[in-house]
Order: C-alpha cells, then structure tokens, then sequence
C-alpha cells in the first residue's frame, strides 16, 4: 500500500486564534503552531494501515518554512517520507487553491489510499477531503470512524459517522479517506522515532517546482477573500431565575421559550 | 505566555515538545485527583518510559537517549509544570540509574543498564536514614559478608524513599565497614526480595501523588554482582550522583514555579477591582514582574550549571548554587501566588496552595538549601 497523509501546522488549539491585519490571513507569528491534532488521527491510522498491510507511507504538507516541525512530527510518528509544498506565493491559498496544489503534488506520487483528517482546527472548513478527490478524480469517503482496506480485492469500506448511527461505504482504491478522531488513540512520538526522522526522505517543493501557476494559488488565486473579521463577542452572564415559590414554573418557561420543551 | 527556549537543534526541540504534549496530556487531566487521593500515576511513568524520556541524558549504547543535560532538564521542566510528583519522580528514577551507569563495572552495566534505562522498570534512591539525612556518613544500615560467599545479608532502616514500595529496583547505600565515611557501599537491589519490607507511606504536605517510604532491611541477601563501585566507594558514588540530581530538582522548581507564575498572571488579567484588572495596579504587577524576573533568573542559572557538566567542566559548585536559586525562587513565586489569587488562592479550589506545599520540600531534599550553601562555601574557601 502506497499511502499518503496529508497534515496542516496550525496555531496551538487553545491559542487565542487573530487573523493578521495586513491581509486577513490566520496570524501565524504571535502564537505557537503544532500539527492539526485530528492530523495526529490521520496519521496514526495511515500506519495502523502500513503495519497491516505493508508499504509506505508519505506526509505531504502545505505550508511556510515553519511547517516542516509539523512534518518532523509525523515522520517521528513513524511516517517513511514527505514531501513539503512551501512558496511566498502559495501564502493565502483558500481551500479551493490549496486543494488544487495538493492534488498537484499527490498525483505525482501515485497513491493507493489518500487520508485526510476530517477537519483542521484554524480555519474549520472541513471539505479539503472531498476537494481533493474531486481534484484527483478519486472516490471520497468522508467522515470515517473505521477504515478496512483490502489490498487484494483493491477496495475500501468506512463506517462514516452520521448522527444517529453510521453508514458503511465501500470504494475502489485509489480513493480518498478522511478520518474523525473517533477512529483511533495517535500515538506519541518516541525519543528513537525523533532522531529517526532526522534521516527520512523530505522533498521540500515550491510552487513552480510543483508545476503550479502562480496566479492560480495564493491571495490571488483565491475564489474567497476575507472581507471583514470580528472578535466573537464574549459569552453574556446568562438568565438568573430567582425562586420566590414559582422557580419551576419560571424555568419551565424559559425552557418552552428555547424550544427545548 | 510560552517558555521562550533556545535549543540547539530542531531534534531536541521535538524532544521538549513531546514532554510538554504528554504532559499536558497524560499528566494533566489527572494530577488534581491524583494528589488530592494521594495515588501515584504509575500509568503516566510507562508512557514517558515507551516515548523513551526516562532514560534521556544516558549513553546511547545502553539504551540511554545520550542527550547533554540542558535537554533533559528542559524536558523535566515541561513535565514539572504539569505534575510536581512526577517530575520529581523522573528525577528520582534517574538518579538511582546513576550509580550502576557510571560507577558499575563493564560487565554489570552490560548485564543489568539495559533493563533500568528500557523505560519500563522504574527507580528509587536510598540514601537517608532516619538519624543520617544531611550526614550521610551517620547511616548505620549494615551489609556483611556472608561466610559463604553467597553475597551481603543487609540490615537495617533507610528513610524518606521517593518510590518506596512502587519501585522495581532500589539503589541503597550500606555500611560495609566502620570506617565513618569510607565504609560507606552501593548496592543495587531488586523490589520484593525476601527482608525488605516498605514502610507505610509519610503522611506529607505536598507531593502527596508520590510514595515516600522506609525500607526495612532484616537480613535480606544481596548478590555479590550487585555491589556497585566496590566496598567503600559509596560515599563518592552517592555524592557524585547528587551532583547530578541537584540539577534534576533545580529544574523541577523551574517548571513548578512557570506554573505557579503562569496562574497567577492568568487570574491577574481576569480578576477586577477598582474598575480594572488586578494586574493593573503597579502593587500586583510588580510582585508578578518580580516573579517573572525569579523564574527566568533560575531557569537561566540552572541552564547555565547544566552546560558546565555537559562540558565535563567541574559542575558541582553550579549545581548547588542552581539548586538552591531554582528552589527557593520556586518557594518565593508560590508564596506570591497565593497571594496574588488572595482567598481563594488559600482555598483547595485553586491549585496555587499545592504548588506552595511542593515548593516547600524542594527547599529540603536532596541536600537541603543550609547544606547547598555549605557546599558552596567550601568551595569558596578552598579558592
């Protein structure tokens, strides 16, 4: 199996998140960035499969120099190779963009099996997934909290998580997967994995080098632009009920008035 | 605000991030309870012990990460802002590994440093007694030989055992001799042999997660291949491995006091009187100034004794100097801490009060503060 992950390095999750006031691009500079921790699922599942299965597995990233950490990361995970999309121009790519310069560099790369996570903690778009199958012509299978591959018969089936249940879907490989953080428990890097991946292949890329036009990537290729941004106002103190002998009557109210009862 | 670190390489950077995200983590969702039931997180030793960091500044060839200590302690550090007892534990583990990895002879290291730096047993230090803390060299625990040559019969009580009765191993220190500091030997000892007896756990003010014991020694025998060092080298062994453990504790105070810091500058931001948040008035924002400048001042200090010994540079007099700065800067910025969170800083609801109870004994093991002075004035007096 030839599988390839692909990772995000965002601002830490519990970071106060601030878009720059220049170009309105997540702010990178004034806070610590780790890997997109449902990236550490998407991951850890493409080793789970390697370790069953057999093959490779390839980190692909996109991203500013910085972005490399979040590589180093996977690859001390376990991850065999990785290759690092990373160019001035590429920087405001919007999903449409970035999805289209990812597909560029996986395509090159022939995978049997492209895993996603469903969703990165800075932006939230959840749809680089379905974008990138779309790009690659793949089918997608979205939302899984179970993966099962089966190299002999070239096909794949997830337990795609639905609200009350889930639904199996089964596919041809190649295919796209992208995965919740209900699928698996990442395991942690090991002191040994580190210095380990201080010898695996990385091929750092930049846009020309991935046959990328440059108008077509970056702010100026962005079918989006960030027009205004506000700071999401903070939490109100709420409704205080006083009991003067009708509390419940008072609550049942309040509940009746939020459609709860 | 995050610890501004310079590290050498982008590997050691990976490796002080991997603690910080295994404590947060593993440590972190726990250590309230932990140390409010007083039950010891063995499951969070296994953890750093399969990610490889308890066996970090030892050589490569055993197993060891063969990492210089300005890593380590960085790495214990991380693990300290989160959890105290465990950070200190780290440090216990790795001292009673000290011994064996650099004062064993080639053939016990080969046969026995694997095991102790595989990350899966864990460690404990027995040097104290009751009447023999700060004067070692008092300690009257007795191994004699066996007449028939079968190894030493130990006898005897040792106290204050960081691990007693969660350990695998335990490195004690016995009287070979009546020499009052040349009698002094280091024996390595496996948990569970018939005549060691563990004490009931101390009753403590702090580090309550962690274990603290006696030993009871009543005739138990010890091989002969688990002398370490030969008879009467104890003494210099236990000393030399304090040397490095004073700076595994420097750097405890230093993770432990960034936290007390940390919460406190939090609820200084939040907190309002007068119309305006309590950092706000220069009363409050200089006791933090002061403890923002304490914290960095020890941190740098013991960084700074860290890269003596990584030079193989003479690093005893540094180590007890970082000891004593790092603890009673930790102490200083828990007290404030407290202060600065005012009643409910005083309450169990907030966990500044813990951090002041853990700042109190780092003042006191591993050679207490009046004995790191001691040490550094005779290194002054002799020039």
């Amino acid at each position: 199996m030839n599988i390839v992950v692909t990772v995000k390095q965002v601002p830490d999750t519990w970071a106060e998140k601030k878009l720059d006031a220049a170009d309105k691009t997540v702010d990178r500079k004034s806070v610590d960035n780790v890997m997109n921790e449902m990236d550490e699922y998407g991951v850890e599942e493409a080793l789970k499969i390697k370790e069953a299965h057999g093959g490779e597995v390839t980190v692909v990233t996109m991203g500013p120099a910085k972005a490399v950490e979040t590589i180093r990361k996977a690859l001390s995970m376990g991850a065999d190779k990785a290759v690092h999309l990373t160019d001035d121009s590429l920087h405001g790519s919007d999903a449409l963009a970035t999805s289209a310069a990812l597909a560029k560099v996986i395509s090159t790369l022939s995978p049997d099996l492209v895993i996603t996570s469903s969703e990165a903690s800075d932006a939230r778009g959840g749809v680089i997934g379905a974008l990138l199958a779309e790009r690659l012509g793949l089918p997608q299978l979205t939302q899984a909290r179970k993966v099962t591959v089966d190299p002999a018969a070239s096909k794949v089936t997830i337990e795609r998580q639905a609200d009350n249940g889930y639904a199996l879907v089964e596919a041809s490989l190649p295919a796209v997967v992208s995965v919740v953080e209900k699928i698996n428990q990442p395991r942690y890097p090991s002191f040994k994995g580190i210095m380990a991946a201080k010898k695996k292949p990385l091929t750092t890329l930049s846009a020309a080098d991935a046959g990328l036009d440059a108008a077509s990537v970056g702010l100026a290729g962005a079918a989006t632009s960030v027009v205004t941004a506000v700071p999401a106002p903070p939490r109100s103190s709420g409704t205080i009920v006083k009991d003067e002998g009708d509390g419940g009557t008072k609550i049942a109210g309040f509940l009746a008035a939020q459609k709860l009862i | 605000m995050p610890v501004e670190r310079l590290l050498a390489t982008p590997e050691a950077e990976a490796v002080v991030e991997l603690a910080r995200t295994i404590a947060e983590r593993e440590i972190e969702p726990r250590v309230v309870a932990d140390e409010a039931d007083g039950r010891f997180p063995r499951e969070v030793f296994a953890v750093l012990g399969a990610a490889g960091l308890l066996a970090l500044p030892y050589p490569e060839r055993f197993g060891g990460g063969g990492q210089p200590y300005e890593v380590y302690l960085q790495v214990l550090e991380e693990i300290a802002y989160r959890s105290a007892s465990v950070a200190v534990g780290v440090s216990v583990h790795s001292l009673s590994c000290y011994p064996l990895a650099y004062h064993g002879a080639d053939a016990q290291r080969d046969a026995l440093l694997p095991r102790l730096l595989s990350g899966v047993p864990l460690g404990a230090y027995s040097l104290s007694e009751p009447h023999a803390g700060s004067d070692p060299a008092a300690m009257t625990t007795a191994a004699r030989v066996e007449s028939d040559g079968a190894g030493y019969r130990l006898s005897g009580t040792k106290a204050w055992v960081t691990h007693g009765g969660v350990a695998d191993f335990y490195t004690v220190f016995a009287r070979t001799s009546t020499d009052h500091s040349g009698g002094i030997s280091c024996f390595l000892i496996d948990a569970g042999i018939d005549g060691l007896v563990v004490g009931a756990p101390e009753r403590k003010m702090g580090l309550t997660a962690s274990p603290t014991t006696q030993l009871i020694f009543d005739d138990a025998l010890i091989p002969t291949d688990r002398l370490i060092g030969g008879e009467g080298a104890g003494l210099r062994i236990a000393l030399s491995a304090l040397e490095a453990g004073r700076l595994g504790i420097a750097a405890c105070a230093v993770g432990l006091a960034q936290r007390a810091l940390d919460d406190a500058v939090a609820y200084a931001r939040d907190r309002q009187t007068f119309g305006r948040a309590i950092i706000d008035h220069q009363g409050l924002g200089f006791l933090l100034a002061d403890m923002a400048a304490a914290v960095e001042s020890a941190r740098a200090t013991t960084l700074s004794a860290a890269r003596l010994r990584d030079a193989a540079r003479p690093a005893a007099r540094a180590a007890s100097i970082a000891k004593l700065v790092a603890t009673d800067a930790a102490m200083r910025v828990t007290e404030n801490a407290v202060q600065v969170l005012g009643g409910a800083g005083y309450t169990k609801d907030y966990p500044v009060e813990r951090y002041m109870r853990e700042a109190k004994v780092m003042q006191i093991f591993e050679g207490t503060n009046q004995i790191q002075r001691m040490v550094i004035a005779r290194h002054l007096a002799k020039g």
